[in-house]
């Protein structure tokens, strides 16, 4: 298997780390970590930006010639409000790319499939190149392919806990039966669960906390980034099975070598 | 169980002799306990926590960190209203006051909204006495939705409504709730509103609820610290909370600090609470709800409120004024009560950012409640 470049909505990227903007102490540290992480797609709460603002401390900070900006629609609490977000950030100018959140509880933020279903089949047929984030739902993630969506985001846990793959017996559901490519989005605390998670088969990873809050985000970024790398790297490789005893190599036909012999 | 029916129920010597009783091994216990229980509030508040302060300061931080990250959201009160028909003894809009008082018209408020919005600021709070002659829920919704393009969130501070007005106010684009208990002891509710509608305890009880029900996006709730037992307060606000949290599911809950601060009237608090106290309430209170916004004004000093930062504090005001009028209209009238931090949002900003914070202005959007 060869390494290829991740592709989305019909564009290539490099990385296969996708980083958020939320959490940082300053735009400065923000930015040193975005760096560091080797990313090329960078998510943006839109209720966080001011799209109207050319100095806003977000977006000025963020080059939209090197990176594709992403804006999301954290806090939306049903369909309606996730699509009008999106058309909003459309109209002042982002490219009609979108990562869908609809997260009606505010405390978990876990994803409303229903509404996140709906509103993708709305933005999709409206031209956005959709990115839903869903709970590790393999039927939703069907049903999200089924409208258009461009990739499929399961949660690995609950945004911001650094649980690490919480659903990873879900997730291999999804990678198996997916014919778009599925990022890991939410969850990952540490650069190993982000490599799990590439060994598993995920096409990228996207992690916004656990780099955010880290002590030194840059170097935590570079971290992960060596851990999407290595899990990538592992995956296309083709890792061995587990076993829980040791095994001779060749048990049942060894004979046959041995008769040759 | 429905929150109102648990406190009217509720046996406040009882809980005071539960948390009084708490030994350091409650406290150790309750450290460590996932999830934790009410039993755990109470340890978190009691007098044997003290010797635990730094340990669950230390927690605090790390649950704040986890749920927050190193922001802190910037907000200013906007006063629209001083009259009051209330008389709160430990409150300077108290009728029985002879201060200066002022209702600013809907230009006024525009006005004021304006000068802090070229402050940066885009969450406002309107805060109003309670008096609805002068500003009526028509005057609240005229004002919102006059302000509504310019701020990313507004929230109101006023008297108790109807379900049915918290309707119409959130139609306008009003989408957050503050509203304080005062103190959730009954006898001492009564106590010190001795007339006015607010003397309906459970009228103001229920707010949340209706709030909650009308579908605020944020309900902030509190207590004043210094009319009651803090302790007791603390583990019923924390109930409240929890209670909230459940039943108003996509509503965010905040709870907020108050310590009653010198105003006109000269009241003497008859529960004072210390800075130590103060900080153990703030540190009960997010153990018991990691993922609660926790406020904090200017009515604390700016040494104070600068050392709370990193303990769990998501929410600040800055540069408050607690008269109408007093950004840019200049109208002659006198504060609810006097500030103590007195520095410019742009010294508090830096502040924040000079501590590893940073100093969020926006972190919500007035299209979530846009009609489309």
């Amino acid at each position: 298997m060869e390494n290829n470049p991740l592709v989305i909505g019909g564009r290539s990227f490099r990385s296969r780390l996708l980083v958020g903007t939320g959490k940082f102490p300053s735009s400065r540290s923000m930015v040193e970590a975005i760096n560091a992480s080797g990313s090329d797609i960078v998510t943006v709460a839109l209720r966080r930006v001011d799209l109207a603002d050319p100095g806003d401390d977000i977006m000025s900070a963020l080059d939209p010639e090197r990176y594709l900006i992403l804006p999301n629609t954290s806090g939306a609490r049903d369909a309606e409000e996730a699509v009008r977000l999106a058309r909003i950030s459309r109209a002042a100018g982002c490219e009609p790319w979108v990562k869908l959140e609809v997260t009606p509880d505010p405390h978990y933020l876990l994803p409303d499939p229903v509404e996140t279903l709906k509103a993708a089949e709305i933005l999709v047929k409206d031209g956005f190149t959709v990115l839903p984030y869903i709970n590790a739902d393999p039927v939703l993630a069907k049903r999200l392919e089924d409208v258009g969506t461009a990739t499929v985001m399961p949660l690995g846990a609950p945004i911001g806990t650094n649980r690490g793959l919480k659903t990873r017996d879900s997730i291999q559901i999804i990678i198996e039966q997916a014919t778009v490519p599925v990022i890991v989005d939410a969850g990952l605390g540490a650069p190993s669960h982000a490599a799990e998670a590439m060994e598993l088969g995920a096409d990228g990873v996207l992690v916004n906390t656990a780099i955010a809050v880290a002590g030194d985000p840059a170097a935590m970024a570079q971290a992960f980034k060596l851990g999407v790398e290595a899990g990538r790297l592992a995956f296309i490789s083709g890792l061995g099975g587990l076993r829980w005893k040791a095994e001779a190599s060749s048990p049942l036909t060894g004979f046959l070598r041995r008769a040759e012999s | 169980m429905n929150f109102v029916q648990r406190m009217l129920d509720a046996d406040w010597a009882a809980v005071e002799e539960q948390v009084f009783a708490c030994r350091p091994s409650d406290v150790e216990r309750a450290l460590r306990a996932h999830p934790k229980t009410e039993a755990d509030l109470a340890a978190f508040l009691s007098p044997a926590a003290a010797s635990y302060l730094e340990e669950m300061a230390k927690l605090s931080h790390k649950a704040t960190l986890h749920h927050f990250g190193r922001t802190i959201q910037m907000y200013a009160p906007i006063y629209v209203s001083s009259e009051c028909t209330n008389s709160c003894v430990y409150c300077g809009f108290n009728r029985h006051n002879p201060i200066e008082r002022a209702t600013l018209t809907v230009d006024e408020v525009v006005t004021e909204a304006m000068s802090l919005h070229r402050q940066g600021f885009r969450h406002i709070l309107l805060v109003s006495g309670e008096s609805p002659p002068h500003a009526p829920v028509e005057y609240l919704a005229e004002i919102a939705q006059a302000l509504r393009s310019d701020f990313s969130s507004i929230s109101i501070e006023v008297y108790p409504m109807s379900e049915e007005d918290y309707r119409t106010l959130i139609d306008s684009g009003v989408d957050g709730l503050t509203l304080y208990q005062e103190t959730y002891n009954r006898d001492r509710y009564l106590d010190v509103h001795p007339a006015g509608r607010k003397r309906d305890y459970l009228w103001r009880l229920e707010t949340m609820d209706r709030g909650g029900r009308a579908g605020f996006r944020r309900l902030n709730l509190g207590f004043l610290l210094g009319l009651s037992q803090w302790r007791v307060d603390g583990f019923f606000l924390g109930l409240h909370g929890a209670y909230l949290t459940r039943r108003y599911w996509k509503s965010h809950i905040s709870v907020s600090f108050p310590r009653l601060r010198p105003a006109a009237g000269g009241y003497e608090p008859p529960y004072p609470v210390d800075d130590a106290q103060m900080v153990q309430l703030m540190c009960a209170l997010r153990l018991w709800l990691p993922d609660a916004g926790l406020v904090l004004s200017t009515r604390e000093s700016q040494e104070f409120r600068d050392n709370l930062i990193p303990l769990g504090i998501t929410q600040m005001s800055a540069g408050s004024r607690t008269a109408p009028g007093a950004y840019a209209v200049h109208r002659d009238a006198e504060g609810q009560f006097e500030v103590s931090d007195h520095r410019t949002p742009a010294q508090v900003a830096q502040t924040i950012a000079d501590m590893g914070y940073d100093p969020v202005w926006k972190d919500w959007d007035s299209a979530f409640l846009a009609t489309a």
